[in-house]
């Protein structure tokens, strides 16, 4: 437990929706925070999969992500993420790259 | 957690050298709203109040006679934020509600921005509440020279326009239109109409109760919306998205945070009031550069309009590839297609699609 903020493991990313409680308050249909995370991984999955890199959720607190070469890295926040995927591909994400906009486009 | 919103709030108070920051700023500190507020300026020099000393107080630390607290920054600002926290804390000084923060001349709002909502101790007790950024009706053709000038433009919630008795009309009308190029969701106010209520340049913010309202309208005028068509000379632009369909809110923070990771350099602002998925109010966002605020919301929707909007203020990025970067990242929530969209053929520039009766099914595996 962070003696200053009183969370566990810290910081709470800004897209993470306990991060806003009061924003989300009134969700129609009541996510849990572990259904929360498996769609973030899931969606994770579908945006790095044209890097070579897999994501699962570890423990419920942390997300682990596996390279092509079998490396892994595990980090706490989506902050965290990217740095963390890019070390492992060797590659630099870009979300307005043209060719891999592509290929989240060719899906079906 | 403590609600971001009940953060002591900051406000960052810039200007070219000469746009008239401090009389700005003398004129705020004179409203009794602002009596509360503590306000860090590089020399006590520049602000020119009538003030007497605080006993017991370090010489960097003035009381000014309306009761806001006056520190000198003396170059390190995370340094004097903790100072008067600590001060604060230990009674030494008044209980003050909000800080503002006069930079220097060409000072860039971002690494302040930034110190306050990662620096370990000032993220859990301040907030950033709004840039104010001051321009001169007389010398705006200066802006072009001064890249650092045209950035705190880009970058500011509130515009004040100054030196309006000496501007010719023309010229002044030239001054908004750059103005709105550069930046489509800053209030823009000409200094002779702060009017009854100068305070609200730095209350209003999507964290304040009331106020919060008032930010948001600024976010979604007619005009911002038919506004972006072309870049500055700079290669800034700043434009709205609009979305007929509501965000899923876990693909879009994976995008953004993704944007923001490669591009938030030169995502100078963004801003949107969101019609999120499952959400029945209005979710807010607010991020500057690198950092994105935990979201706020309203209450209730301002109008009959249940459309997103997005507001971009960046530089040399292209609007129509954010639009489908966006729009590619919805489509992964999207259901699989039914056999006869598949033979349709799916149009690649399309906005998003509404997620909203999907859930609980997974993507298909590939």
């Amino acid at each position: 437990m962070c003696a200053l903020c009183g969370m566990l493991g810290g910081k709470v990313h800004w897209s993470d929706s306990a991060s806003a409680p009061a924003a989300f308050a009134g969700r129609t249909e009541q996510q849990t925070r572990a259904g929360e995370r498996q769609a973030r991984v899931r969606i994770l999955n579908g945006v790095v999969k044209y890097y070579g890199i897999t994501v699962k959720d570890w423990s419920g607190t942390a997300y682990l992500l596996t390279g092509a070469t079998g490396r892994t890295a595990i980090v706490n926040t989506l902050g965290e993420f990217w740095s963390a995927a890019e070390r492992l591909s060797g590659r630099t994400f870009d979300p307005l790259d043209e060719s891999y906009l592509a290929s989240l486009g060719n899906r079906y | 957690m403590t609600d971001y919103g009940a953060l002591t709030p900051v406000n960052i108070l810039t200007g070219f050298l000469g746009s008239g920051k401090t009389t700005l700023l003398q004129r705020l500190l004179r409203s009794p709203q602002l009596s509360d507020a503590a306000v860090l300026v590089n020399e006590f020099g520049e602000v020119g109040l009538d003030h007497h000393l605080l006993q017991g107080v370090t010489e960097s630390t003035l009381l000014l006679e309306n009761g806001c607290l006056c520190c000198a920054v003396r170059g390190d600002l995370q340094q004097a934020l903790r100072d008067l926290l600590s001060r604060r804390m230990r009674g030494e000084v008044p209980d003050f509600r909000r800080v503002v923060i006069e930079t220097s001349g060409l000072a860039d709002p971002a690494p302040i921005a930034y110190t306050l909502l990662s620096e370990p101790v000032l993220r859990h007790h301040f907030r950033l509440s709004g840039i104010v950024t001051t321009v001169d009706a007389v010398n705006a053709a200066r802006l072009r020279d001064f890249p650092e000038a045209i950035q705190q433009v880009s970058m500011a919630d509130r515009l004040v326009i100054t030196k309006l008795d000496l501007a010719d009309p023309s010229a002044l009308a030239a001054l908004r239109s750059q103005l709105r190029t550069l930046n489509l969701s800053a209030e823009i106010v000409e200094s002779t109409d702060i009017g009854a209520d100068p305070h609200r340049l730095l209350t209003d913010d999507i964290y304040d109760g009331a106020g919060r309202f008032r930010e948001a309208a600024h976010w979604t005028t007619q005009e911002a919306e038919r506004h972006g068509a072309h870049a500055h000379a700079t290669g800034i632009q700043s434009f709205v998205v609009l979305f007929d369909r509501p965000l899923d809110w876990t693909a879009f923070g994976v995008w953004a945070s993704m944007l923001l990771h490669r591009h938030g350099t030169n995502v100078l602002r963004l801003k949107g009031l969101l019609n999120v998925a499952g959400v029945p109010t209005p979710v807010l966002i607010n991020g500057v550069q690198h950092i994105v605020h935990p979201p706020s919301h309203l209450p209730e929707w301002p109008d009959a309009d249940r459309r997103s909007r997005l507001i971009f203020i960046v530089r040399d990025l292209q609007r129509a590839r954010i639009e489908r970067s966006l729009a590619a990242f919805n489509r992964l929530v999207d259901p699989p297609p039914s056999p006869a969209r598949l033979r349709e053929g799916e149009d690649s520039a399309r906005l998003p699609r509404s997620p909203g009766d999907h859930r609980g099914i997974p993507l298909s595996g590939e």
